[in-house]
C-alpha cells in the first residue's frame, strides 16, 4: 500500500533488492548518468527546486532552498544523516537495509549539484545491520565506478564515507552532527553560521535526510515538476510514516500526503485501526519532540501546514499510537526521560529542567504527587520554553530542551482531569 | 602498553586517512581500539590520542559523552528498549526478565563478564516493539518468556557469532518492517569493536570503511 517511490523496488523484488545487480537491472543510476551527461550542477538544483522536496529529517525545510545557501567558499561538504533516533522512527532503517543504492545515487546526484568531492554518510551507531548493507553497496558502487574517480565516465569525482555514531541522540541535530564527525563531544553549536556557510570543518556542508536524499534519483529521472505534481501544496511528493505503539499494522508506509489521520490509522491497507479492538486516545503525529493529537483531530488532512496549524509537526513521520488504555502521565514520563537522557548538558534550561519534570513526573507515577505539581511541571516547561507554544520559543542552543515540554503540556490540554486524579489523593513527595 | 599488532596499526591509518582531518577518524579508532583492548580502557585511550594526535584527557572527554564507547563491556551487551513506543507494549516487563535472568540490573556487567544489561532509549525498531539489542543486532517483538529464553541461550550456547536474523527467528514476533532476506553468514561484515562480542568473522574490504 504505498505510492511507489521510495519502496516501490523493495516491494517488487523483496529478494535482493539491496543489491547493485537488482539496482541496475530496475534503472538504478540511470538518472545519475544523466545529471552528469546532460545537465550542469545548476540544472540538477534546479529540478529539485522546482520537485518542492521539503526535508525529511523533522524541520521540513525545503530541500532547494537549503541547497541554495551553500556559500562559494570551497571544499564543501555533504553529510546525509542517517542517526535516525527520534522515538517512534524506523523509516531510514528501512531504506538503509533494503535499498541503499537509492540512497548512494541520491548523494551522488546532491554531490554533483553542490560540486562535492567528499561526503558521508553518518549512521547511529546501534545501527550495525543497516551500516553493514550501506557499506557493502557501497563497495558495490565504488567498484562498478558509481562512486571514486570519473564516475560513470565522466570527469565528476567523489569519495563517500560511512561514519558510525555512538550511542546519542543529539547528533541528529545537524550541528552536533558535525561536532561528532569532527570526533568531538556531539553538542549543538550556536547558529548562525549555519552549516550552509561554516559547517564540516568550517567549510560550507549541506546536511540532507536519508529520506531526503533517496528521492533525488525519482526527481531527477522523472523531473522536478513531475514530483511537484504530487500530493497536496506544501506538502509534495510521497512520504514516509512509521506506525508503531498500540496500532494493529505497525510499521512503515509510503503514503501521499493529504490523507487524513483517520486514514492513515484506521485504514485498511495502512494502520489497520486500534489493537485489540480499543478505542484511540491519542497520537503522536511526527516522533517524541511532537505535541499530541487526539480523536477530534482524525478528519484533519495530513500535511506539514496543516499539522503547524494544529500547533504540532509531521517531524520525521513517527506516529505512534495510544489506545484508551494508555496511562498519559507514564507515557510523559517515559518522553521526558529520553530527553533527559539525551540532553548534551551544555544548556542549563535544557540539562536542569528536563531532569527536573522527570523527577516530578517519576513522583506522580509512583503516587506521591502533590496537586501543585501540575503547576509546578507546567512552570517549568515556561522557563525551558516561554508562552508553551509551537513551535517552540527557544531558550537554549538547540530545541531538544524546549521539545521535551511537548508530552507535558499535550496532557495537561487534552487529559488534565485525569492527571489532577493522579496527585489528588498523593502523599506528598 | 603493548603495541598493536602490524595489521590493527594498518587498519588504524587506513581510518584516518578516510577523513580530511585526523580527528574525525576519533569514532572508528575507539571502536577498533575496544575491539582490541576488550574496552575503552586507559591504555586503549591512550592508543587513541597517539593516533589522533590528541591528550588522553582529550580522548576520554569525547568517549565518555557516547554511550556505546565501554569501559569493560560484558562479553553480551543486552540494550532494552524502554522509549514511548516500546514503553506502551510494556517494555518494562521485558527489561525486568533480562535483569532477573542475568542476574544483572541495568547499567551493571556480572563478575564473570559475561553479560552486560542496560536500559537504553530508541533502537529504531519502533514497529517491533518491544525490542532489544545483542551486541546491537536488533530482536523485535520479544516477549518476557523469550527474553529470558534468549538470555539462557546465550549463558549455555556461548555463541561465537550473534547474529540478528537467527535470533529472531528464535526469539522474535511482531518485525518493525519486512527484513528481507537474510544476511548471508560469511558476509556478516564486522562494526570495529563488534569484533571480541561480535557479530562475524571479518570478510575483505570491511575494516576500512567503519
Amino acid at each position: 500500500m504505498t505510492a511507489g517511490i521510495l519502496f516501490a523496488r523493495m516491494e517488487a523484488h523483496r529478494a535482493d533488492s539491496h543489491t547493485l545487480e537488482r539496482y541496475l537491472a530496475t534503472g538504478g543510476y540511470q538518472a545519475l548518468r544523466r545529471a552528469l551527461g546532460e545537465m550542469t550542477p545548476e540544472q540538477v538544483t534546479a529540478e529539485v527546486k522546482a520537485s518542492n522536496l521539503r526535508g525529511r529529517g523533522g524541520a521540513g525545510f525545503p530541500c532547494g532552498v537549503k541547497w541554495g545557501f551553500l556559500a562559494p567558499a570551497t571544499p564543501h561538504y555533504l553529510v546525509v544523516n542517517a542517526d535516525e533516533s527520534e522515538p517512534g522512527t524506523f523509516k531510514d532503517r528501512q531504506l538503509l537495509e533494503r535499498d541503499p543504492h537509492q540512497l548512494i545515487e541520491g548523494a551522488a546526484i546532491a554531490a554533483y549539484a553542490l560540486g562535492v568531492h567528499q561526503a558521508f554518510v553518518y549512521v547511529r551507531g546501534e545501527y550495525a545491520r543497516p551500516a553493514r548493507r550501506l557499506q557493502r553497496a557501497m563497495e558495490e558502487a565504488y567498484a562498478a565506478g558509481f562512486l571514486g574517480r570519473g564516475i560513470a565516465g565522466s570527469g565528476f569525482d567523489l569519495d563517500l564515507t560511512v561514519h558510525l555514531g555512538a550511542g546519542a541522540y543529539i547528533c541528529g541535530e545537524e550541528t552536533a552532527l558535525l561536532n561528532s564527525l569532527e570526533g568531538r563531544r556531539g553538542e549543538p553549536r550556536i547558529r548562525p553560521p549555519f552549516p550552509a556557510v561554516a559547517g564540516l570543518y568550517g567549510k560550507p556542508t549541506i546536511v540532507n535526510n536519508v529520506e531526503t536524499i533517496s528521492n533525488l534519483p525519482w526527481i531527477i529521472t522523472h523531473g522536478g515538476a513531475a514530483y511537484d505534481a504530487i500530493g497536496p501544496e506544501g506538502s509534495r511528493g510521497t512520504r514516509l510514516f512509521s506506525l508503531s505503539g498500540h496500532i494493529r499494522r505497525p510499521g512503515n508506509y509510503e503514503v501521499v500526503m493529504g490523507l487524513t489521520w483517520r486514514e492513515l490509522i484506521h485504514g485498511e491497507h495502512l494502520g489497520g485501526g486500534i489493537r485489540e479492538g480499543r478505542a484511540l486516545k491519542a497520537w503522536i503525529p511526527g516522533g517524541a519532540s511532537a505535541p499530541w493529537l487526539v480523536p477530534e483531530h482524525l478528519d484533519e488532512p495530513v500535511t506539514i501546514d496543516d499539522a503547524a496549524r494544529l500547533g504540532t509537526m509531521l517531524g520525521s513521520g513517527a506516529v505512534v499510537v495510544m489506545d484508551e488504555s494508555t496511562d498519559v502521565v507514564a507515557a510523559a514520563l517515559a518522553i521526558v526521560r529520553f530527553f533527559s537522557h539525551e540532553s548534551c548538558g551544555q544548556c542549563t534550561p535544557c540539562r536542569e529542567g528536563t531532569t527536573w519534570m522527570q523527577r516530578v513526573l517519576e513522583r506522580i507515577v509512583r503516587g506521591s504527587g502533590r496537586p501543585a505539581d501540575l503547576d509546578l511541571l507546567l512552570d517549568v516547561c515556561d522557563n525551558i520554553s516561554p508562552g508553551l507554544r509551537w513551535p517552540p520559543a527557544m531558550t537554549t542552543i538547540c530545541p531538544l530542551g524546549p521539545s521535551a515540554t511537548a508530552p507535558i503540556v499535550s496532557i495537561m490540554r487534552h487529559f488534565r482531569p485525569e492527571v489532577e486524579a493522579r496527585v489528588a489523593g498523593g502523599a506528598g513527595g | 602498553m603493548t603495541a598493536w599488532p602490524p595489521d590493527l596499526q594498518a587498519t588504524a591509518a587506513a581510518l584516518a586517512a578516510r577523513y580530511p582531518e585526523r580527528r574525525s577518524a576519533l569514532s572508528p579508532l575507539l571502536y577498533l581500539a575496544m575491539r582490541q583492548e576488550g574496552g575503552v580502557t586507559r591504555e586503549a585511550i591512550r592508543r587513541v590520542a597517539e593516533l589522533t594526535g590528541l591528550t588522553p584527557a582529550q580522548v576520554q572527554s569525547v568517549a565518555s559523552f557516547y554511550t556505546m564507547y565501554k569501559e569493560a563491556p560484558g562479553r553480551y551487551v543486552i540494550s532494552v528498549c524502554a522509549s514511548i513506543s516500546c514503553h506502551l507494549l510494556d517494555a518494562a516487563a521485558v527489561l525486568a526478565a533480562v535483569e532477573e535472568e542475568t542476574g544483572v540490573v541495568d547499567g551493571e556487567t556480572d563478575e564473570a563478564g559475561l553479560f552486560t544489561v542496560e536500559r537504553v532509549e530508541c533502537l529504531g525498531a519502533c514497529g517491533g516493539a518491544p525490542a532489544l539489542q545483542v551486541n546491537y543486532e536488533t530482536v523485535e517483538g520479544v516477549t518476557p518468556e523469550q527474553a529470558r529464553r534468549l538470555c539462557r541461550w546465550l549463558r549455555e550456547e556461548r555463541p561465537a557469532v550473534v547474529r540478528a536474523d537467527l535470533m529472531q527467528e528464535r526469539f522474535g514476533g511482531q518485525r518493525a518492517f519486512d527484513w528481507g532476506p537474510e544476511e548471508p553468514a560469511g558476509a556478516v561484515a564486522p562494526v570495529p569493536a563488534f569484533g571480541p562480542y561480535g557479530t562475524a568473522s571479518d570478510v575483505p574490504g570491511s575494516e576500512a570503511g567503519l
